[in-house]
Parts: C-alpha cells; sequence; structure tokens
C-alpha cells in the first residue's frame, strides 16, 4: 500500500485516472456518514421541486472521492494535507442500478517542502466538470 | 430575505465537544469507498505511527458542517436553508483526525456578498482538541440561490 516516493515523482506527472460508481445506495449511505440529510440527495420528488433534474449526489461525496483518490495514490489517509474544490456542477444520480459515474484524474504540478507535491484535480461526470479550481498538497513517503 | 451582511466578521462560541471514534471513522471510511487498513485496524494504524486510527481527510466536514448548520441557524442571520448550495471546500490538516480526539469547532463568517440574485457567504472553522492543538482548518462556501 505504500505509495509512490517523493523522489520518483517530477513535476507534471501523470496520476492514472479511475472512475467511480455513485448509485442511489452510496448517497444514502454517505448521508448517514456524513450527518448530511438533505433531501435533494435521495429524495426525487424534492430534488426536482426545488429546481433540479433529479436526485444530484452530495457535492462532498465528490470530494471525497477525489480524496480517496488521492489517499489510495499515495497510500495513506494521512497523505492529503492541504485540500480544496469548487462545486461546478452537480453530479445527477438517477435511480438505477449504474447510478452515475464520476472520472477523476490528477497531474502533479510542483514538489515542496516536507516531501510534499502539488496536486491538481479534474472531476468528471459524463460531460461536465464537476469540480473545479481542485488542488491538493499530498505528502509522499 | 438575503443573508444579512451584518454578521460577516462574526466569530460564534465553540461548539461542544465531539468526541471522534472509531465506529464513525469506519462508517464514513465506508460510505467513501476507502478500504484503508489505518481507517479500521488500530493495530495497523499504531505500526504506522498512529494512536489510534486515522479519519480520511474530508472526515473533518462531520464535524465543521456541524457548527457551520448552527450558525446558519441564527434567526438573524437570515439564511434560506432550502435555497442554499455548497460552493467551495477546502481542508489543512496540522494533522489527521483519530480515534480518541476531542475537539472542538469554532466558525467564523469571512465575508457575506451579494451578486446578482445571489448571495456567497464564507467562513472558516477552526478545529483544535479540547486541549488547543490545531488539527484542521475548514473554510466552506454556502451559495443562496435567489428565490
Amino acid at each position: 500500500m505504500a505509495g509512490p516516493g517523493y523522489h520518483d515523482i517530477s513535476e507534471g506527472a501523470e496520476i492514472a485516472s479511475r472512475q467511480y460508481q455513485v448509485t442511489r445506495a452510496d448517497l444514502v449511505r454517505y448521508a448517514g456518514a456524513s450527518g448530511d440529510f438533505n433531501p435533494i440527495h435521495w429524495n426525487q420528488r424534492i430534488a426536482t421541486s426545488v429546481g433540479l433534474p433529479d436526485v444530484i449526489a452530495h457535492g462532498m461525496l465528490t470530494m471525497a472521492l477525489a480524496g480517496r483518490y488521492l489517499t489510495d495514490w499515495a497510500g495513506n489517509p494521512a497523505a492529503v494535507t492541504e485540500f480544496g474544490v469548487r462545486f461546478s456542477t452537480p453530479v445527477v444520480v438517477p435511480d438505477d442500478d449504474k447510478g452515475a459515474q464520476v472520472e477523476i484524474a490528477g497531474i502533479v504540478t510542483g514538489k515542496l517542502a516536507g516531501n510534499q507535491v502539488a496536486v491538481d484535480i479534474t472531476a468528471r461526470s459524463g460531460d461536465a466538470k464537476v469540480l473545479t479550481r481542485a488542488h491538493a498538497v499530498v505528502r509522499l513517503p | 430575505m438575503a443573508i444579512n451582511p451584518e454578521y460577516a466578521g462574526r466569530t460564534f462560541e465553540p461548539s461542544e465537544p465531539y468526541e471522534v471514534s472509531r465506529v464513525k471513522i469506519a462508517e464514513f471510511a465506508t460510505a467513501i469507498g476507502d478500504a484503508s487498513p489505518l481507517c479500521r485496524d488500530h493495530a495497523a494504524a499504531q505500526a504506522a505511527g498512529y494512536p489510534d486510527v486515522i479519519a480520511p481527510p474530508t472526515f473533518a466536514i462531520v464535524i465543521t458542517a456541524a457548527d457551520t448548520a448552527r450558525l446558519m441557524a441564527e434567526p438573524d442571520l437570515g439564511v434560506n436553508y432550502a435555497m442554499i448550495v455548497h460552493g467551495e471546500q477546502s481542508f489543512t490538516h496540522s494533522r489527521p483526525l483519530h480515534a480518541g480526539d476531542v475537539v472542538v469547532a469554532q466558525s467564523t463568517i469571512e465575508s457575506i456578498k451579494q451578486i446578482r440574485t445571489m448571495t456567497t457567504m464564507a467562513t472558516v472553522t477552526e478545529i483544535r482538541t479540547v486541549n488547543g492543538e490545531h488539527v484542521c482548518t475548514a473554510r466552506s462556501t454556502a451559495v443562496e440561490r435567489g428565490a
């Protein structure tokens, strides 16, 4: 589970993209774990009544998946010391067994002190960028 | 009714202490699909140099969102919660949260801005242990859509 070593990574290195599936069951589970029970994340009637196309994922779940992408890469849940995102487009999660797909990719934009690297993240669902201005600082072994 | 701009700069009372538990960390890790043993296995976490199982980085939202929800409920602030969407979020960690931590959150409204029919409210929430050790600074921007 050890991640790449700091000295093995150079600026401009791409982190292999990964696909994450988000279903309605995942939204219910995340609601319980996070304490965010806003009904737009599990109730289609309420989501559409406030102008959304359907139930949408918690922005924080999308951010958590991007965090997991980074901590899986680095091999340690503590590796992400700084992480910020803008939620640009909601992830719409249809009521079927497939749900939505979120594709996350990253690129190392700089090497920092303390065995840390700066990473820019992109996250897409379908044609939409669901996170923008997504930057992290990740500590590597 | 838009958010009351007079609240910009206001720092709220700290939250009640929150005790980070192994069960909650494991539940959160499972919900986000993080399979790391460091979130579940006490021995593995200790072998890696941590006092107990550690939380994924965005776990801090469990603590900070409860605190910002508390301030958003201030009647005179005028937040229409049904129209709120999450605009931006960031976390800066001094160290990971781990099971056994007892922390308090304290929030400040940094800015309230009107942009056409929308109002944005930026908050910063500091998470410290009850002994005063800084663990995480979280910044959040809530966007209230115009009616």
